[in-house]
């Protein structure tokens, strides 16, 4: 019963530090009080056409360089191309009715001010290495 | 009147007291340093330094103009206000001189020395660059872009597009589809090509 109880006091004090050297390990693999080093920048490609799609109702990714696009109150420069009115003559994608519907499904005659900032679902890519290994497949349908 | 009467008398009366020599040579020489004078003074109102020597520029477009690619990018070719927006070609020029006495005034009397006052004049001032440019056919950008040394294969296949169809048959010209290259854009309902 002594001995019993002596080594599991003993664990109890030995435990959670031995426990501490294997579990703490946290995603940056940089201790917190260590700055990490600078990442390089990473430069957009100007065109990265075809991107698969991911999953079902996934925002189509931008497929070229943004740099300087003006998306604000005044002017939008995706809709400069996107827009129903312009976007065959630039054979451009055409923006997706379903952003013309407000949060309550009715369809107003122009895009809807929540779906106005592209940016906000839409993105461009850069290749990078992902810091964290994922296993994720899209759906059998998105495949090519 | 009667002193008027007397100079145009004295003008058309040789000279008396004035060697032939010395009134050629001299008008001469005087020709040349007012020339000097003059040229040396349009161009120091055609740098950078003296357009941004003023807060409505300096806080305004100058600030604008320092994130795109006419001012900071791989290879450090920049372009300075001028470049754009005043014509390299001598009578051109001093025809764009002769219109920026209203920028004076308009200094003078303060139209655009706030930020508000800016904005709200924004359309109107991109306006009179964009038909400035539309007439002369984007003049200023053609001064260093030179379309014959575009090489549409080194183009990313969007801009290949237009610039080989649109732009080669003259049908547009370079601002039609690079209006806010430099600068914030204005309000653009209503603007061709824009939402």
């Amino acid at each position: 019963m002594k001995k019993i109880l002596l080594m599991s006091l003993c664990l109890l004090i030995t435990g959670p530090a031995m426990a501490a050297k294997d579990a703490m390990k946290s995603l940056r693999a940089q201790s917190l009080e260590v700055q990490d080093p600078a990442q390089k920048l990473k430069n957009y490609p100007r065109e990265n056409l075809n991107q698969p799609l991911s999953y079902i109702q996934q925002p189509p990714l931008i497929p070229h360089q943004i740099r300087g696009y003006q998306i604000d109150r005044k002017a939008n420069k995706c809709l400069s191309c996107h827009s129903f009115k312009n976007f065959q003559r630039y054979d451009a994608t055409k923006i997706s009715v379903s952003h013309f519907l407000n949060r309550d499904s009715q369809a107003l005659a122009d895009v809807s001010p929540r779906r106005y900032f592209c940016l906000q679902c839409h993105v461009p890519q850069v290749k990078a290495k992902p810091l964290v290994e994922n296993s994720f497949q899209p759906t059998a349908a998105l495949k090519k | 009147m009667l002193a008027i009467k007397r100079f145009f008398k004295m003008l058309s009366k040789p000279a008396v007291h004035f060697s032939l020599g010395f009134l050629t040579i001299g008008g001469f020489v005087a020709g040349i340093i007012f020339w000097g004078a003059f040229n040396t003074a349009l161009e120091a109102t055609n740098t950078e330094a003296f357009c941004t020597s003023c807060h409505e520029m300096r806080n305004n477009v100058f600030e604008e103009l320092k994130t795109t690619i006419h001012y900071s990018n791989r290879s450090g070719v920049r372009a300075t206000c001028p470049d754009c927006h005043v014509p390299h070609n001598w009578t051109d020029k001093i025809a764009r001189k002769m219109q920026a006495s209203k920028e004076v005034w308009g200094k003078m009397f303060g139209t655009i020395n706030t930020r508000e006052k800016f904005e709200a004049k924004r359309l109107h001032l991109a306006q009179n660059e964009w038909t400035r440019l539309k007439a002369n056919d984007s003049l200023e950008c053609r001064n260093c872009h030179e379309f014959d040394s575009m090489d549409f294969t080194l183009q990313a296949e969007r801009a290949s597009k237009q610039h080989s169809t649109a732009l080669a048959s003259g049908d547009k010209t370079c601002i039609d589809c690079h209006k806010g290259i430099a600068h914030e854009l204005p309000e653009m309902k209503g603007v061709e090509g824009y939402h």
